[in-house]
């Protein structure tokens, strides 16, 4: 009986052994990685390349090895290039472009594709535009922090706003203001980005009609916009949107509150002055005219007051928008104006929501507001008005402090120290000061400045915008890069600083990231792990337009086929490596041809182009992604098509042909 | 002051009680069972393909179980149309419908020969012993047909001579470099057949013993 015991144990030891190895199975095959030797000293390469204990700092600090990732993505504008840029950061590495507002042949945007409706989406008036003026994108965000899912972006140019789904990094909507003709106080959004914030410019009648300029003060208007966004659709929703109407001062740059000023949004305004151009009838240019007063007026927006009288029915429709007048907003406790320091340009809420910092511009001080004496100063309802009827409170009851930066202060960033940075643009220079209570101590004090090379517009710190700054780097986007790289032409690259901005030491520039592309205006951001994008397309037939499952898309090398009926042809296509299905389509001259392609593959970047030549089709079709395209056949001749994506190693020998017989 | 010991396993001499007697040749065939249907939940066979362009490689499973062929089929059918060899589904169709059954079938066998203490039922575990070489001679019957049945009209078919992928270990394919592993259903079914087994021979033992005082056979 022992013995047989023992046997039993044996047998069990037997298969627990077997299940060890099955566990391990797995793991048999390991590959041996040999890390080949620089064949120098780092202190000979320090010596050779001439560098200085600072540059290897920065070295050190922005090197991203070879196939690792950066820990923060930063999403500029690329100003009149109408894209958006990512940049990987520290590296400074540009790892995208986002075809936005302006036709893009590598993403297959609008040539044929889906994106030829995104972009129909900003027509003009039905007038096509096909280019923008980028300036300020914005992350959408949970809370007050960037949650990572989507990206706002506006056209100054047009007054428009796109939206960008950070599943797939892509474009899907583009939306005209129809109030309005050029914008600038956008893209900012509330902190669960319930609204888009976007605002004129340049004041215009409402909907851009044409009004004589002698009649400025009493055609000419401002406008506040709320784009209603659907997170769940992806999507602004015009019609549940609305704006507010304004005198027309010209608003520059927004914010909008969180936690204290939640339901607020802020916007600045120059030409107060009402004034209008005309150099050759003899006023002064607006430089000039708009320069005049001392003080301009910080525009304070209760949204959430806003809302309630929506639903009161309290709006008028112009232009098929929703608008509340401006006798409304003056006197339902709407809008309130706020002197501020002359032609200033940032407007800036802190983390918590309790400030808003206003950059000077033409005065060498940020001006501090207390969101609290604000709402203090609207309770007491003891206020002046502008000629509008607009309230004005009184700048000394809302105004906490002032501090002197420096020349030219434009706009704000925060850390996570209690530090503010602005940027100087005369002074060519970045502030670091420190906030006040109850964010330090010692606060409201300039701590330090740095220059930078040349001309700094905004600038970004990480997160720098939210409730929760990061700290760490700042980038800062100058307008002018002069000498800092070779002489490529009259035209110069726009010149992307990397800052370091660590806690307890001063600021160092660590990298000067040439732009050739664009200007980058404003930038955010964002931690990379809150980005949470696609590898693929979730799955085979994927319509990236409606981010579900084209019915009708082919998924199948068997669906491939061409069906006619009548004048129409209808053709169902696969592309795979390495072959497009069918790859003969023969139809009659004066044929309508709908055409359906997917990209059947599923392995991580098996993207295939589709061009055909002549026809002016060109679409890019990432794993799964379907597109459908349709085009009157009206020139005869023989046609190769192809895949323009180099995809394998029989890419070249992925085409078809496309005949269209004479008629 | 001790407690006398329990009686089963310290228990002298050649007396089993009913529990050993239960522990020596019923659990086996009842352990055997439960390994059986437990290894159609899991992979009895991998195969992963790993080149400079795939850093995470490709991987397809064989289960025997209602999953049946998992992991990157259709990009390593895709890779493998260059070459010319057959999709993988096409593999070993009748086999693949009969396994999750015979599986089943032998679980019951096991479950039986647990439950009926006779010594007809050690015959029920040949199947078992069986079972798993012949999974493995059929993987290797098919790897041999796939490899030696390339498409002559395949882009590479210069560059790629008809070869026969490993059933376990490393080979090389162009510039993929292949793994072959048993998966742990695979494990659970040699497990169960070295239970059978162990059980069909305690079993006769113990039977043949029993019968010997009774002057029997």
């Amino acid at each position: 009986m022992p013995k047989q015991l023992r046997l039993s144990r044996r047998m069990f030891l037997g298969a627990a052994a077997g299940l060890a190895a099955a566990v391990s199975g797995c793991s048999l095959f390991r590959r041996e990685e040999q890390v080949p030797s620089l064949g120098a000293t780092p202190d000979e390469i320090i010596r050779r390349r001439q560098l200085t204990p600072n540059d290897v700092t920065a070295a050190l600090m922005t090197y991203v090895p070879a196939g690792k990732y950066d820990d923060y993505l930063m999403f500029a504008s690329d100003g009149h290039g109408g894209q958006v840029l990512v940049f990987g950061l520290p590296s400074m590495r540009l790892l995208r472009v986002i075809s936005v507002f302006t036709p893009e042949p590598w993403q297959g945007y609008g040539y044929g594709g889906h994106g030829d409706e995104v972009l129909k989406g900003g027509y003009f008036r039905g007038r096509p535009i096909l280019w923008g003026d980028t300036h300020h994108p914005a992350l959408s965000e949970t809370n007050g922090e960037y949650d990572g899912q989507f990206l706002f972006i506006n056209d100054k140019a047009n007054g428009r706003i796109a939206v960008i789904d950070l599943r797939d990094f892509e474009t899907k909507q583009i939306v005209k203001n129809p109030l309005l003709v050029s914008e600038h106080g956008g893209c900012f959004v509330t902190p669960n980005t319930e609204y888009v914030l976007e605002a004129d410019q340049y004041s215009t009648p409402l909907g851009g009609a044409y009004a004589p300029l002698s009649e400025y003060k009493q055609k000419y208007r401002g406008v506040l916009t709320f784009w209603k966004f659907d997170r769940q659709k992806g999507r602004i929703i015009p019609e549940q949107s609305f704006a507010i109407e304004t005198p027309p001062y010209w608003h520059d740059l927004a914010d909008a509150g969180r936690g204290d000023s939640d339901g607020w949004a802020f916007w600045n305004s120059i030409n107060t002055e009402l004034a209008v151009p005309g150099i050759l009838e003899g006023r002064p240019p607006m430089e000039i005219a708009a320069s005049q007063r001392d003080m301009d007026y910080l525009h304070v927006v209760n949204w959430r007051k806003a809302e309630e009288v929506i639903k009161a029915g309290k709006f008028e429709v112009v232009e098929g928008f929703k608008l509340i007048p401006m006798q409304v907003a003056a006197y339902e406790g709407i809008l309130y104006l706020i002197p501020e320091p002359k032609s200033p340009h940032g407007v800036d809420v802190t983390p918590r929501g309790d400030y808003i910092v206003v950059a000077g511009k033409l005065y060498p001080h940020v001006t501090v507001y207390s969101f609290e004496k604000i709402q203090q100063a609207i309770a007491r309802g003891r206020f002046d008005r502008d000629e509008y009827g607009v309230p004005i409170l009184p700048f000394d009851q809302c105004v906490e402090t002032q501090v002197e930066l420096g020349l030219g202060p434009l706009h704000t960033q925060f850390d996570d120290q209690g530090f503010a940075y602005t940027s100087l643009f005369l002074d060519s220079a970045v502030a670091r000061w420190s906030l006040g209570r109850p964010y330090r101590e010692d606060g409201w004090k300039l701590v330090e400045k740095l220059p930078v090379q040349y001309n700094i517009g905004h600038l970004a710190a990480v997160e720098g915008d939210t409730a929760k700054p990061a700290g760490t780097f700042l980038v800062v986007l100058n307008k002018w890069s002069v000498d800092r790289f070779p002489s490529l032409g009259p035209l110069l690259p726009q010149n992307a600083q990397l800052i370091a901005i660590e806690a307890g030491k001063p600021m160092v520039v660590l990298y000067d990231a040439p732009v050739g592309l664009g200007e980058p205006h404003y930038a955010q951001i964002i931690k990379r792990e809150r980005i949470k994008a696609w590898e693929v397309y979730p799955e085979v037939g994927w319509d990236p337009a409606t981010q579900q499952v084209d019915p009708n898309a082919p998924k199948r090398l068997a669906d491939a086929r061409i069906e006619r009926r009548g004048r129409t042809v209808e053709i169902w296509g696969t592309l795979m490596r390495s072959n497009i299905r069918p790859d003969v389509v023969e139809v009659q001259q004066g044929d309508e041809v709908i055409w359906h392609l997917t990209n059947i593959e599923r392995a991580r970047d098996a993207t295939h182009g589709f061009a055909l030549g002549g026809y002016n089709i060109n679409l890019s079709l990432e794993p799964g992604e379907t597109e459908t395209f349709r085009f009157v056949a009206d020139m005869p001749g023989t046609f190769p098509f192809y895949c323009t994506e180099f995809c394998s190693a029989l890419h070249l020998e992925m085409m078809g042909y496309f005949l269209v017989k004479p008629a | 002051m001790k407690a006398p010991a329990a009686p089963t396993a310290t228990l002298p001499g050649r007396q089993a009680s009913g529990l050993s007697r239960w522990l020596n040749d019923r659990l086996p065939f009842g352990l055997a069972a439960v390994a059986l249907l437990a290894s159609l939940l899991l992979p009895y066979w991998s195969m992963t393909l790993r080149a400079p362009q795939y850093p995470g490689g490709l991987r397809i499973a064989i289960y025997l179980g209602p999953q049946g062929l998992v992991g990157d089929v259709a990009e390593v059918n895709g890779l493998n149309h260059y070459i010319g060899m057959m999709p993988l589904e096409d593999a070993a169709r009748l086999e693949r419908a009969v396994a999750p059954y015979g599986v089943a079938a032998l679980a019951l066998a096991a479950a039986m020969a647990a439950l009926i203490r006779r010594r007809w039922t050690t015959v029920l575990s040949l199947g078992i012993v069986a079972f798993p070489v012949i999974f493995l001679a059929d993987l290797a019957y098919w790897l041999w047909y796939y490899g030696n049945h390339l498409d002559p009209t395949a882009p590479l078919r210069g560059a790629i001579r008809p070869f026969t992928p490993p059933v376990l270990g490393v080979g090389r394919v162009g510039q993929f470099v292949v793994v072959a592993d048993f998966g742990p259903g695979l494990y659970l079914a040699f497990t169960a057949a070295l239970l059978a087994a162990a059980g069909a021979v305690l079993r006769w033992r113990a039977l043949s013993q029993a019968r010997k005082p009774a002057g029997g056979l």
